[in-house]
């Protein structure tokens, strides 16, 4: 039985008739690793936050999402707090933002064990400082009494990593966790989570808009536009043979990165990760640019000097390692 | 806050607001009625008749609101007392915004050092209980109507003050500014004539919040008797003539009492209304 | 930390002696001096009288000699109540109207931080609505308003409390006065709390801490409060200075004896010496309760604390 099944997830905001989030479908076992990509407003951060139930009133969400197979849809504040960091954790897009000001890291994060009832007291600072030491943090005990301003930005999202693991839930979901932060940083914490998912085999559901953070961190991807669910695939059969345009367009954009990801994968370092990051800002703006033209003439237009030729008939798309070979050099 | 270019959503978006519309439209139907005042009462509000004192509320000789200790009908008297409050809290609310919009205007366009200076100022000025000394002042220079304007309008200008450097500082940021800065336009200059037109949105919403708190001060003065002296009339000092016959005539206190805090209650939420509409964001 | 102090403290100074200076200009700026409208004194007399009371000195030494009292406590003596300074019969009243004032400043945080938090939390629901209504009368109704309609309806109609301070004894006679004062700070502490709940209640933050799986009361305690409450205190120095001003209504309508009641006393008659004493000293007042609040908001406030 897999872990997490989403079946038909429509999420409407009430005044709209324009769905966010569309009849949306996919599973996730335990262990995988499952990563979400699409422009902005495609629906991906909608979706994450329909799994723990964060949406506002005014979402109404229609379908199923069972894990473990209970229903979370429309499930009542008991059973969802219940779930929430214990079972299913989130990690947020901005750290600064995602920790309360006023009060000290170390109290924030003992308040889930606190909370939920596993410890209390001593033996609850004990774990947290445990945990704070295991996700890279250089002096625990300084950082557990410190203010989140008194933190950088990397830091800050350490913390929050520790904090969503600290319940050692099932299912870690990811909000673009490196995307508030500087470029080395990104690196980093994304090591970070790998790294931890390995040791603790829970799944993990990576969103992002960045191709990159998928093909060095996830197994299996899901490519979203406007609400739907356009593409979904093993990672590399995804990034060598796209089937759907939005895809193409995706990869295409930024043809450097997703070949030299696939080849380096768990090889990456900071140096390489920023090189490549750096083209995946021009990626990222290049990215709308070659969807939305490719949408308006039917032919593509790559941002790119070099013109690449659309796959057809005539030019088949070649088996796997051809669309890196000319990039190798 | 926005300086809304899109006036026809927003307009649409305080029609649909019910109360709003029901204070606006129960606001310019009083105003009217106080403007007709005298063409619809026989009574003149400062005609006495000693035979008729402390008349209950009554449809006979058309004492519709009774009268007062001096045989005065109230119906008139509750009519010039809107006149007068409403008049004295529109002139009161003009000078807040000329000393608010001249204060924070400069403020906002001169920036840096003498922004900061020039805020503290206003920081330090904010607690400070102006009432008491806009009391000394009505004590000292009695019985000047003039000062009743300035006295109240010097009470309100710092939040006006605050609102107008907040946009002057955004509105600095753009690009016609530049344009006439590089022609040569003067400081001054620009701060009159370019800027302060497109403060204009923002100022009508907030002398909707500042014409009751105006209200607020005169009827204050009038209730300790330093403001509208007789035979004129204003709310306040309605109010305060009806406190002291509340055992033998309460409609003395109850009447002019209700009028004020309708009137109050609907200038507080037309201005909310505005508020919301113009800048949704801000709570 | 300190800075943050120090500069407060610094700047509270010379806002008091603006407002000393001002005051003190209205009053002689009056024309006509304080004895003009009594029997007309023969030129020696009114010579003594003006040298005894300082009168024949130039304005800034006026204004020094008045400084140096109010910094040893002496606002000078009243010019109508001839036996007393200004700072005996403040003294004399200031008990009560602090009890009055205190009183209406706690039931107005108590009951208007309540009812933010409920409407705040139970948003757009009748309760919210109900609240929000309500506190849109409390800040439209004035206090001279409310006062005599309370008196009108629960002591001449209802007869259930007295009329006026003379007119009973014991804690009664403090009840309406209380409530009247306080209304209209619960109605602007109640929106400003429920604003601000509200805002809290939206902010990431939250959402973490939803995500983290804590109950809403859980949340409510231990994140939302303290940033909610911030504005509040902020508000305290306005509120402080609006409960000062209805005070001198609420006594003049229920006929307490308080610093209020000298003050109107002293307008009407002209007393100039007590207007200005009442004014310097509620001034000062204002001024301190500021510089704690501003104080306190330094140390709740992490971010300016360990800057």
């Amino acid at each position: 039985m897999s872990l997490l099944d989403v079946d038909s997830l429509t999420i409407t905001y009430r005044g709209s008739r324009q769905p966010v989030v569309q009849d949306l479908c996919f599973t996730l076992g335990r262990g995988d690793t499952l990563g979400l990509v699409g422009e902005s407003g495609s629906g991906k951060t909608q979706t994450a936050m329909a799994l723990l139930g964060l949406l506002p009133a005014s979402a109404q969400v229609d379908g199923s999402v069972r894990f473990a197979g209970e229903e979370l849809l429309g499930a009542g504040p008991s059973v969802l707090n219940r779930i929430r960091a214990m079972r299913i954790a989130m990690v947020f897009q901005d750290p600064g933002a995602a920790l309360n000001p006023y009060v000290r890291i170390g109290r924030q994060i003992k308040r889930i064990l606190v909370g939920h009832r596993i410890c209390g007291g001593d033996e609850a600072r004990e774990r947290t400082l445990d945990m704070l030491g295991k996700v890279g943090l250089p002096d625990p005990e300084r950082q557990y009494r410190a203010f989140p301003h008194e933190l950088s930005g990397g830091m800050r999202q350490r913390a929050l990593i520790g904090a969503a693991l600290l319940g050692q839930p099932d299912l870690l979901v990811a909000d673009e966790p490196t995307t508030a932060l500087d470029v080395t940083v990104q690196a980093q914490i994304l090591e970070l989570i790998r790294n931890l998912h390995a040791q603790t085999n829970s799944a993990l559901l990576l969103i992002t808009h960045d191709l990159g953070v998928i093909a060095g961190n996830c197994e299996r991807m899901l490519v979203m536009e406007n609400g739907e669910l356009v593409e979904e695939g093993a990672t590399r059969e995804v990034f060598s043979s796209p089937q759907h345009a939005t895809t193409r367009a995706l990869i295409s954009a930024a043809p450097d990165i997703s070949s030299r990801y696939w080849l380096f994968g768990p090889r990456l370092t900071p140096t390489r990760y920023s090189r490549l990051k750096s083209s995946a800002s021009v990626f990222a703006s290049g990215m709308q640019y070659a969807v939305r033209s490719s949408r308006q003439s039917g032919r593509f237009h790559s941002p790119s000097k070099r013109a690449r030729p659309w796959p057809s008939s005539a030019n088949p798309v070649p088996a796997k390692p051809a669309s890196c070979a000319r990039y190798w050099a | 806050m926005s300086v809304s270019p899109a006036l026809g959503p927003a307009i649409r978006r305080l029609r649909a607001n019910r109360v709003v519309m029901v204070c606006l439209v129960s606001l310019l139907v009083l105003a009217i009625v106080a403007l007709l005042g005298p063409f619809l009462t026989p009574h003149r509000y400062m005609d006495t008749d000693f035979g008729a004192r402390f008349l209950a509320p009554t449809f006979s000789d058309w004492h519709l609101f009774g009268t007062d200790e001096l045989g005065r009908d109230l119906f008139s008297r509750t009519l010039l007392g809107v006149q007068v409050t409403l008049f004295v809290a529109v002139i009161a609310s003009i000078v807040s915004l000329g000393l608010g919009v001249a204060y924070g205007a400069t403020a906002g366009f001169i920036g840096g050092k003498t922004d900061a200076l020039m805020m503290r100022a206003v920081d330090a000025l904010y607690a400070l209980p102006f009432v008491f000394l806009v009391i000394l002042l009505m004590v000292v220079f009695e019985r000047n109507f003039m000062l009743i304007f300035v006295a109240i309008g010097a009470i309100n200008w710092l939040d006006m003050a605050r609102i107008v450097r907040g946009q002057t500082m955004s509105l600095k940021q753009r690009e016609f500014v530049d344009a006439a800065r590089l022609m040569g336009v003067s400081t001054p200059r620009i701060i009159l004539r370019h800027i302060t037109p497109n403060l204009v949105g923002v100022v009508v919403v907030y002398m909707t919040l500042t014409i009751p708190q105006a209200i607020l001060v005169e009827s204050f003065l009038s209730f300790l008797g330093l403001g509208v002296q007789e035979p004129q009339t204003s709310l306040g000092a309605l109010v305060n003539g009806g406190t002291a016959y509340m055992e033998r005539a309460p409609w003395l206190l109850i009447v002019p009492a209700t009028v004020l805090a309708l009137v109050l209650f609907c200038f507080n939420f037309l201005g909310d209304g505005l508020r919301d509409v113009a800048d949704p964001k801000q709570a | 930390m300190l800075r943050y102090a120090l500069l407060r403290i610094l700047g509270a100074i010379p806002t008091l002696l603006l407002v000393v200076a001002i005051a003190f200009m209205m009053v002689h700026a009056a024309p006509g001096g304080p004895f003009d409208s009594e029997r007309v004194l023969p030129p020696e007399i009114e010579d003594n009288v003006n040298q005894a009371y300082h009168l024949d000195e130039s304005l800034p030494e006026q204004f020094l000699r008045y400084v140096d009292g109010v910094l040893h406590g002496d606002l000078g003596p009243s010019y109508r109540f001839r036996d007393y300074t200004v700072t005996e019969l403040i003294a004399a009243a200031l008990p009560l109207s602090m009890r009055l004032g205190a009183l209406a400043m706690l039931i107005a945080v108590t009951a208007g931080v309540s009812a933010g938090i409920v409407a705040a939390l139970k948003k757009n629901t009748l309760v919210d609505r109900l609240v929000t209504g309500a506190a849109m009368i409390g800040i439209s109704v004035p206090v001279f308003v409310i006062a005599p309609l309370m008196v009108l309806v629960f002591a001449v109609f209802l007869k259930w409390l007295p009329a006026s301070w003379a007119g009973g004894s014991g804690p009664g006679r403090l009840l309406m006065p209380v409530i009247a004062l306080a209304l209209p700070q619960i109605a602007y502490i109640a929106r400003l709390t429920r604003a601000s709940m509200i805002g809290v209640m939206n902010s990431d933050f939250v959402r973490t801490a939803r995500a983290q799986g804590l109950s809403t009361l859980s949340i409510v305690c231990y994140h939302a409060l303290k940033p909610a409450m911030l504005p509040l205190l902020s508000y305290m120095g306005p509120a402080i200075a609006a409960v000062l001003t209805g005070s001198v209504v609420v006594e003049e309508v229920f006929g307490i004896p308080g610093v209020g009641q000298f003050f109107i006393r002293g307008a009407l008659n002209r007393d100039y010496t007590l207007v200005l004493g009442i004014t310097v000293f509620y001034a000062a007042l204002v001024i301190a309760l500021n510089l704690v609040v501003d104080l306190l908001y330094g140390v709740l406030d992490p971010r300016i604390r360990t800057r």
